[in-house]
């Protein structure tokens, strides 16, 4: 029987650029462990995506190519989007978590002193692909550092009903808020009416009151981001308006509505339209046997999207943007940087792009020309949400302050407040106090 | 001989370290050490550091610096935490009430003997065994402002023409998830107050029933007063509970519509992680603690005031 010495064991388990060190002895000196053990993993942490086929092709196909042209190892994790502030607040108080986490709107800004700068890449592809929107600047950038990588915009627009708008004789979609009410009127006659909602919930509340309020040219505060201009005859002006345009029109459970809520009623016929991500229509997509018209047709042929109307300042919108930030307590900041780069990469961009199919608006300008808004027409709208949308805290920057007036529904409330009966100039009033204990602070 | 024997099956004294347990104070000190060490670290730290971060600047990912009561004081001219408070206390206060009442009621009807009592008693536990965000969900379902089933059947009963607006209206979203906390609780109150039923021995109330008192007079004069400390001991324990409610109202409502239900423990949530700031979430949670301590003062004064006459 062949005698194995502890010598010799000791000396294969030093691999073979351990004992071209010298064995067991040499990797001792070196105070490292061999390099074969020290594959670094990129942990990524980012929403369940509203379109699986994403998170598939991640899983499946992306993160096995990663792994193979970095030579790391990826745990992707995906939670629910509401999950994600608690999840990075965790992460950054215990000093330990993801790598990457994804970042919903200003949470960048929010948590600026955690993340490492990621201007280079952002410079970087910006310049290749020909130039980042501004929307996209504002939000992950204070002008002094990129708290988060721009990853892509989910744009807020209006699905609706071709055929309801067509029976009462309007053939295009509405262009102004004055003409969308009387279409909405009409339809709400006819027992169909608009559905949006004013509740507490962080996607299609905010995605409709915000650029609402700035079509009217109501803004939080001056371009300083401490004088609060909120108590504005723009403002009054846009929430009396609301109060008579929510009676005549809409649907008046919408105060209670989540962000799932006008999804629900939409597909089941009963309101003719919603401010929504295209998450409707690529339901109705899916499932043509399900969702079919009164007329018996599929719902997916009787859809179409356009932005929100515009008021007599302009026409806005305010999507959920979305960045990914590399966490400072990381220990594995160059892979996760790395992993970025590649992630960034058109190749690689175009397969999440293209699995998207048009859910998800890339930041920079080059992809609004590309030949993926032109395969489905219906999708063709949502092209334009990054370059259109408008950050929070106008006129002043997105900041954290910006944040915490959207965390506490402040806007939405002031027009909660007006349809459920308080005056306008109360509700106006309200939300410039609470506006000032937030901005003048 | 016998010298020997004795000799051999000697008594190895106790090394002096264990000898001291012996003693009774140094005995009882060492059985309490596990207990204060789990109290202690679950308890009395995350509280210190409770009231810490209330006293200071911190945000997520910045420490911050000592700031004294300036985050209570913010808090306090804030009207969204104004209008917590008072929600809280409402929510508290109803419910409180119809759990007891309705749980007394339950507790007394299945103190009777009848068939399938063992069965009956297992089901009526089962709004508080199944987890909350679970049937939270069921019942918000119930509640949509679309698709409400209580809506249909009202309507299809012919007692409604319209659809009531359950979670849309400030004041029926305030009902709402009233009616579901008191669904909620009810079994707890119901089963503990059984409990207590039980200890009571039937000849009291046969005696006074002899001596010619009515059902109402032998509850009143006899039940009562004999179920008084287990029912301030259970209204104690749903009063912190209900309080410091948090996922009912987060699934229902997340506190809208405009802060009509908001609590306590939802507006810290929106204000500590939605905002990033630690400190002042903190510092609503923290303004919880002088209500409920007074409450529980109270009633424990209570508890003991009955106990010992």
């Amino acid at each position: 029987m062949v005698k194995t010495k502890r010598r010799s064991v000791l000396k294969l388990a030093g691999g073979t650029a351990a004992v071209s060190l010298g064995g067991m002895a040499g990797i001792l000196a070196t105070g490292r462990t061999p390099a074969y053990a020290q594959q670094k993993t990129v942990h990524w942490l980012k929403w369940v995506d509203f379109v699986p086929a994403t998170d598939t092709l991640f899983r499946k196909e992306m993160m096995p190519e990663a792994e193979k042209a970095l030579g790391v190892k990826m745990n992707l994790e995906t939670v629910n989007g509401n999950d994600l502030q608690p999840r990075i607040t965790a992460a950054i108080q215990s000093g330990a978590g993801p790598d990457l986490i994804m970042s919903f709107n200003s949470y960048t800004h929010l948590y600026a002193n955690s993340v490492v700068d990621m201007s280079a890449l952002a410079e970087e592809v910006g310049t290749r692909e020909g130039g980042l929107f501004p929307y996209a600047k504002a939000i992950c950038s204070d002008g002094k550092m990129f708290m988060g990588m721009p990853w892509a915009v989910i744009g807020g627009m209006v699905a609706y009903r071709k055929s309801w708008f067509d029976e009462i004789g309007v053939d295009k979609f509405p262009d102004t808020w004055e003409t969308y009410r009387e279409a909405g009127k009409k339809l709400k006659a006819k027992g169909h009416p608009l559905g949006q909602t004013l509740g507490h919930t962080f996607g299609d509340a905010p995605g409709f009151t915000y650029p609402y309020l700035w079509s009217w040219g109501g803004k939080e505060v001056e371009a300083d981001g401490k004088t609060v201009i909120i108590n504005s005859k723009a403002t009054l002006e846009s929430v009396k308006f609301m109060t008579g345009f929510w009676k005549d029109a809409h649907d008046e459970g919408g105060l209670a509505w989540d962000d799932t809520n006008n999804n629900r009623a939409f597909l089941s016929q009963t309101i003719a339209a919603t401010l929504n991500g295209a998450s409707i229509y690529i339901e109705s997509l899916r499932k043509p046997e399900q969702y079919q018209t009164d007329k018996g047709q599929p719902l997916n042929k009787d859809i179409l999207h356009a932005p929100l109307p515009k008021g007599p300042a302009g026409q806005f919108g305010f999507h959920l943007l979305q960045s990914n930030m590399l966490m400072k307590y990381s220990k594995n900041q160059d892979a996760a940087k790395e992993f970025l780069k590649w992630l960034h990469t058109e190749a690689n961009y175009r397969k999440f792009f293209e699995s998207q199919k048009g859910f998800a608006t890339p930041c920079t300008a080059k992809w609004e020309s590309d030949p993926l808004w032109n395969v489905d027409p219906v999708m063709t709208p949502y092209k334009v949400a990054a370059r259109l949308g408008q950050a929070i805290g106008n006129a002043g920057p997105p900041n954290a302050k910006a944040q915490e007036v959207l965390s506490k529904y402040i806007i939405t409330d002031m027009y909660a407040k007006a349809v459920q009966g308080m005056p306008a100039e109360e509700s106006v009033k309200w939300a410039e106090s609470e506006l000032k204990k937030v901005y003048e602070v | 001989m016998a010298v020997t024997a004795v000799s051999g099956v000697e008594v190895r004294r106790p090394v002096p370290r264990l000898r001291r347990l012996e003693d009774e104070r140094w005995l009882a000190l060492a059985l309490l050490v596990p207990t204060a060490v789990l109290l202690g670290l679950f308890i009395a730290y995350p509280f210190f550091e409770g009231v810490m971060l209330s006293l200071s600047s911190s945000r997520v990912g910045i420490p911050g610096e000592f700031v004294g009561l300036k985050n209570f004081s913010k808090i306090w001219d804030d009207s969204i935490f104004r209008t917590a408070v008072w929600n809280t206390f409402w929510y508290t206060g109803v419910t409180t009430v119809f759990k007891l009442a309705l749980g007394l009621w339950l507790a007394m009807l299945l103190n009777r003997h009848f068939k399938g009592k063992a069965l009956v008693r297992a089901f009526i536990l089962l709004p508080f065994i199944i987890p909350t965000v679970l049937s939270t969900f069921a019942w918000k379902w119930m509640f949509d402002p679309t698709f409400s089933v209580i809506n249909w059947t009202l309507f299809h009963l012919g007692i409604i023409t319209t659809r009531i607006n359950w979670l849309g209206d400030p004041d029926l979203a305030m009902t709402s998830i009233i009616i579901v906390n008191i669904w909620r609780g009810v079994p707890f109150f119901a089963i503990s107050l059984l409990a207590g039923l039980q200890t009571i021995s039937p000849e009291l109330n046969e005696a006074a029933a002899i001596d010619g008192a009515r059902p109402w007079n032998r509850f009143w004069y006899v039940t009562w007063p004999l179920l008084l400390p287990v029912t301030m001991v259970v209204m104690l324990f749903s009063v912190i509970q209900t309080f410091a409610d948090f996922q009912l109202v987060y699934v229902m409502t997340g506190g809208g519509p405009a802060n009509a239900t908001q609590l306590f423990a939802t507006y810290a949530y929106q204000i500590g992680i939605g905002t990033g700031l630690l400190s002042e979430g903190a510092a609503i949670s923290l303004a919880m603690f002088p209500f409920l301590f007074i409450i529980v003062v109270v009633q424990l004064l209570y508890i003991r005031r009955v106990e010992t006459r």
